[in-house]
């Protein structure tokens, strides 16, 4: 078993892998509670797409990544705002617009791009590929996004909750909000790394959700969420490892299945767990 | 003394939709009044202009003597909103609510201190919730919701309350319990500006009532603003000018 679990250690390029992909899934896992929360979650998808022709012409322009990605995660934002607020156009159509039409836009410029670094795996992401520097550059986009979102986690939840309140008390939702968006694009480019930007949306919505069938308590979310997702990016890469599959969809299964047992055998949510807790009732009321 | 509340001449207009014409208001501190009208009537937008999210194209609002933005600052202000406005299902507990009164006098991390701790428990014993604190919010009837956001404006400090419609979907013994906590908030010096449907209860509720029809048509002790003359005018019970009879609101009839 230790032997099992070693082996694929014993390669630099799975510990980047794994590296990575812990890295990736806790702060996809902490920003997860928020956005399943506010009902962001098409929003999740939709800047995770949205970013990639930013990140491929600062690839090309040789700025950092998340630079990019944050100058279309606002765009996308803007543009999906600008759609629905000025036209009859509704909201779910107007995002669905905007982030395929920039998602295109980007892969017609990784087309056009002649590049070493393959581009296509931005896409469908490339763990077992990971550089140093790629990986360096991941940690500190995470650890900042990380100190943003804990730091002011309680404003968020706030803002999730009750924006109205918020305004009472003084805070700026707005700003909020808009940080909220900010810190989500980052995290697209962080997690981009790991299952790529077709996956991204998996790893912003499923621990978020997991965590919230399992607790009451939103400050267990914030830990629930993220140790899912940590627990889900090893066992996912071991399997991959293992049954010689793809890493990053790998990554994303384990994600899916953890939250299939959640839905069916969380204590108070699950739909196991309720008909069991009915019947214990049932039958403490016959006795 | 300044007045708790006062709107002159306040015109709110969505794109070419007068919503307030012309209001003008004023409510002394440590009152409790009414705000009656249809749905439509503008009872929503006034609420929304006294907390500073829509800007009048006329006129001013005033809190305590202080524009919308500086009393907001103050935490002088608080809302509770409507039940359908809000997620039930939210994971956090009635403590956790409440103690989101207290975030303006916070730091920029919201970290509670002891003196917040004890803000909220005292707020939740006043009303009456210490037992209940722990739970989901979403875990309570619909009157101990009610109180729940009434002790988040508590643990606030703010002087001036905001209920939009508390009484909807709450059974007839927690309308009493919340009406006896809001006659003693006012009994506080608190102001308490409340829209409601529930014309019945009203004189035991409010010192003041308002009818408003995008204007104020009437403003006055319950019973004047009751007269039945008066609330054919707020709910067009007669006839309207194009000759078809006006729906009748729930609620109106007398």
């Amino acid at each position: 078993m230790i032997d099992l679990l070693a082996e694929p250690l014993a390669y630099d390029f799975m510990l980047r892998a794994l590296a990575t992909a812990v890295v990736a899934s806790v702060v996809c896992g902490v920003l997860s509670c928020w956005l399943v929360l506010i009902g962001w979650s098409l929003m999740g998808d939709a800047v995770s797409h949205a970013v990639l022709p930013g990140v491929v012409l600062a690839y090309v322009a040789g700025a950092p990544f998340a630079l990019g990605a944050v100058l279309f995660g606002f765009l996308a934002v803007g543009l999906i705002g600008l759609v629905r607020d000025t036209s009859r156009i509704k909201e779910d159509a107007a995002i669905g617009i905007v982030f395929t039409t920039l998602f295109a836009a980007g892969l017609v410029l990784i087309s056009v791009t002649p590049s070493q670094t393959d581009l296509n795996h931005i896409i469908f992401g490339n763990l077992l590929g990971v550089s140093s520097a790629d990986l360096a550059q991941v940690a500190v986009l995470a650890a900042l996004t990380l100190a943003v979102l804990l730091f002011k986690r309680r404003d968020f939840t706030l803002y999730a909750f009750d924006p109205t309140h918020a305004h009472a008390v003084g805070l700026n939702p707005r700003l909020l909000g808009a940080a909220l968006l900010g810190l989500l694009a980052l995290t697209a480019v962080v997690a981009l790394q790991a299952v790529g930007v077709v996956l991204v949306v998996a790893m912003l919505i499923i621990p978020g959700s997991t965590a919230y069938l399992l607790t009451d308590r939103f400050s267990r979310m914030l830990l629930i969420a993220p140790a899912l997702a940590a627990g889900c990016a090893v066992a996912g890469i071991y399997a991959s490892y293992y049954l010689d599959t793809a890493t990053g969809p790998m990554v994303v299964l384990a994600q899916g299945t953890v939250f299939a047992l959640a839905y069916l055998f969380s204590p108070r949510q699950g739909v196991v767990g309720r008909a069991v807790g009915a019947r214990k009732r049932r039958r403490a009321a016959a006795a | 003394m300044s007045a708790a509340l006062e709107l002159d001449s306040v015109t709110v207009k969505y794109d070419d939709v007068t919503a307030l014409d012309g209001v003008s208001l004023t409510v002394r501190p440590g009152r409790v009044c009414g705000l009656v009208g249809m749905n439509g009537s503008g009872k929503s937008t006034l609420f929304k202009s006294l907390m500073g999210l829509v800007k009048p194209s006329a006129g001013t609002v005033r809190l305590s003597g202080m524009p919308p933005a500086k009393a907001r600052k103050a935490g002088l202000v608080a809302y509770v909103p409507q039940s359908e406005a809000v997620d039930w299902t939210f994971p956090l507990s009635i403590r956790d609510v409440v103690m989101t009164g207290r975030y303006g006098h916070m730091g920029p991390t919201r970290r509670p201190r002891p003196a917040d701790r004890t803000a909220v428990a005292d707020a939740l014993a006043r009303v009456e919730l210490t037992d209940l604190a722990d739970r989901q919010i979403g875990r309570l009837s619909g009157g101990q919701k009610k109180r729940a956001f009434v002790a988040r404006g508590i643990a606030q400090g703010a002087s001036v309350l905001l209920l939009d419609e508390p009484f909807a979907g709450v059974d007839k013994r927690s309308e009493a319990t919340i009406t006896a906590l809001l006659r003693e908030l006012a009994g506080d010096g608190r102001t308490v500006l409340v829209s409601t449907h529930d014309l019945h209860a009203l004189p035991q509720l409010a010192d003041e009532a308002v009818l408003l029809m995008r204007r104020v048509l009437a403003h006055g002790s319950p019973d004047e603003v009751l007269r039945p003359e008066q609330l054919a005018r707020a709910f067009g019970l007669n006839v309207l000018p194009d000759g078809t009879p006006a729906p009748a609101p729930e609620g109106a009839t007398p």
